[in-house]
């Protein structure tokens, strides 16, 4: 059988193998290392839950311990990366993008297009998302539509350990900006992955589940409650295809509207809330596709229009759950018209 | 004078600051005719700063701009037809005319870029002197604010992070006195900019940005001091803008006559010529030259920029991915 790492293990073995294969890799963000300037150890922490613990080991200066101050180095990881470097800045939740923004979409996202096509920008932005670590309203909340709205950059959102060490060394190597996503929930998670390095490329979803009643479309964590909520119905006589997304800039349309081809139907799972987001961008492009085939009409399930809460009853009422996706599933296979 | 300048520098220097002048003039007569669209800030007035600092730096180390840069484009050297097709908006730009007279960069000359957003530019030359650290090529990016970005938390975490990561860098702050149409004597709340310096663990200084040779000589200790790996400096060149923030301003913020008085009194290229003449051996025939070859310069530069084709459809979609 082969080896079982965990979803943090395997991103720090992404970023291990990528920075000693190539020494244009450097490390920048608050306590990667953590421990500069302290009459303490030095690696202390290896960022806030420890993913990049070990590297300062390794590569030394190549990994970097900043400020709190995220438009200041997010701007230099942008700026190093046109000047030969390939920076992966930890910005340690995606809630703080308020802090860095302009550097991200208008700088990085546009360089190369603003300096007609010169510009070669290879940055990618580590980033923390996702509720259910009781964090509250300004560190659990998954803000990835905003990045995928914007050209130019690219936005990878990982669901299981395998996807994020071939993702994240994809995403190391592309000459884009790219914004890696990890839901802090996943991070403990266990799963099948190669030691050797290896590639898996940007825009091609992962069916996770074959099925032939309905396709149900998630990403990140809510690839597994969505597999959840397809083992309760594939009981009920339900067969639901899920379909991984792992990128949603650039976005696998192709696989997306072949399944609802084949199926007929629609769930879309998105932690993100509710508006403008990554299940509103799917429903209008296979309401706009693959109108003719649809047999019913689309569903979505996401989070309440609101902050994420603090209390864990709150919170787990926040978070779409398995129980929310089986009854949007059950809904849509009893629609007659 | 500083030892390092020979006659042919000087006589560069004047070139430079003259291109950059007769660029500015012309387009600001062009765009009162019509022929330019957008926003467009002139550097009029400041050509002694851009000029000063350039002289220092080869084409490997990295300029960040700011919205007023076509003189630190010009002085970076970019080249000027290219510029004005650009700002034109013209598809021999450039940037192919995807930029604009706020986005000119031209990375081959290590310009990385004029910048629309007033701050934007510090923590990306902070990212090019960590390239230039880690590389160890001994090669220093400098980034131009004006007093507004000097406001800016943008430039602040940028002066600390490159003062804690000790890197080789340069701050240089042109303060003209506005920051659009609002004094640098009401928004900057310490008086003088250098002044901030110590508060980053650098050193500060201010120079008289009309006098190129003041301004040479001051970035000649901050670039040096960043090459020797010494780590980041500031510099605030106190200077003026002939123009107004943008291109259609009426600047009823300004005093009756400020302009005129300022172009006959502080003007950096008859200063310059001046001393040049004066106390360089510079004939002024030879600034004569100058001045003829630089306005036929500006003259093909324009002929160019009209003449040229504007992009094509197909050009809307390209450069946004390298793949995608």
């Amino acid at each position: 059988m082969a080896r079982k790492i965990t979803f943090q293990q395997a991103i720090n073995e992404a970023l291990d193998q990528e920075m000693a294969r190539d020494e244009d890799v450097v490390i920048m963000g608050e306590d990667v290392v953590g421990g500069a300037g302290t009459e303490g150890e030095m690696d202390a922490w290896g960022g806030v839950l420890g993913v990049t613990k070990g590297l300062w080991g390794k590569y030394g200066d190549r990994i970097m311990d900043t400020p709190i101050s995220e438009s200041g180095f997010v701007g230099a990881a942008v700026g190093a990366a046109t000047a030969g470097l390939r920076p992966v800045c930890e910005l340690m939740f995606i809630d703080f993008m308020g802090v860095c923004f302009d550097q991200i979409y208008n700088q990085a996202a546009k360089f190369r297009y603003m300096f007609g096509g010169k510009a070669e920008t290879p940055v990618v932005i580590r980033t923390m998302v996702g509720a259910g670590f009781r964090a509250a309203a300004q560190h659990s909340q998954c803000l990835y539509p905003m990045f995928t709205a914007v050209p130019g950059l690219k936005v990878v959102i990982p669901s299981n350990p395998y996807d994020a060490k071939g993702l994240l060394i994809q995403a190391i190597r592309d000459n884009d900006p790219v914004i890696f996503c990890e839901h802090k929930v996943l991070y403990t998670v266990e799963g099948e992955v190669p030691e050797d390095s290896y590639t898996i490329p940007f825009g091609e979803a992962d069916i996770a589940r074959e099925g032939e009643d309905i396709t149900v479309v998630a990403l990140g964590r809510m690839v597994h409650q969505a597999l959840e909520a397809a083992n309760t119905l594939s009981s009920g006589g339900i067969s639901c295809e899920v379909v991984d997304l792992r990128t949603t800039s650039p976005l696998d349309e192709e696989t997306i509207l072949e399944s609802v081809e084949n199926t007929g139907r629609l769930v879309v799972v998105d932690e993100a809330n509710p508006r403008c987001s990554i299940a509103t961008d799917i429903s209008a492009l296979v309401a706009k596709k693959a109108f003719e085939h649809l047999n019913a009409p689309i569903e979505m399930v996401t989070a309440p229009h609101t902050p994420v809460p603090f209390s864990g009853a709150l919170e787990d009422m926040y978070i779409p759950s398995p129980d929310s996706i089986v009854s949007a599933v059950k809904s849509v296979m009893d629609f007659s018209q | 004078m500083p030892d390092a300048l020979t006659v042919e520098d000087l006589l560069d220097a004047y070139r430079t600051m003259k291109t950059i002048r007769e660029f500015e003039d012309r387009v600001h007569v062009e765009f009162a005719k019509g022929g330019i669209p957008g926003f467009v800030h002139l550097y009029a007035g400041e050509e002694a700063s851009a000029t000063g600092v350039g002289m220092h730096l080869s084409k490997e180390d990295k300029l960040a701009s700011n919205h007023r840069g076509h003189g630190h484009c010009i002085a970076k050297g970019v080249e000027v037809k290219g510029m004005m097709a650009e700002i034109y908006g013209k598809a021999t730009g450039t940037c192919k005319g995807k930029g604009g007279s706020m986005h000119i960069a031209d990375l081959d000359t290590g310009m990385m870029g004029a910048n629309g957003i007033v701050g934007g530019g510090p923590p990306l030359a902070c990212g090019a002197a960590l390239a230039a650290k880690m590389k160890k090529n001994g090669k220093i990016a400098v980034v131009f604010c004006g007093d507004g970005a000097s406001n800016q938390g943008t430039t602040f975490e940028a002066m600390n992070l490159a003062s804690v990561w000790k890197l080789p860098v340069v701050f240089v702050f042109e303060n003209n006195g506005y920051g659009e149409a609002t004094g640098s004597s009401y928004s900057v709340s310490c008086g003088d900019i250098a002044d901030r310096a110590k508060g980053f663990g650098m050193p500060g200084r201010i120079a008289d940005g009309h006098d190129f040779f003041e301004v040479y000589e001051a970035f000649g200790e901050a670039s040096e001091r960043a090459r020797k790996g010494e780590g980041p400096s500031l510099l605030e060149h106190k200077l003026d803008r002939f123009y107004g923030h943008f291109e259609g301003d009426n600047q009823n913020y300004r005093a009756e006559g400020e302009v005129q008085k300022l172009r006959e009194e502080t003007c950096c290229i008859k200063r310059f010529a001046a001393t040049a003449v004066s106390e360089h051996g510079i004939n002024q025939s030879q600034l004569e030259a100058i001045d003829s070859e630089v306005g036929e310069l500006i003259d093909e530069a324009v002929k160019f920029a009209e003449s040229s084709p504007d992009p094509s459809e197909s050009d809307l979609t390209t450069d946004v991915y390298i793949n995608y």
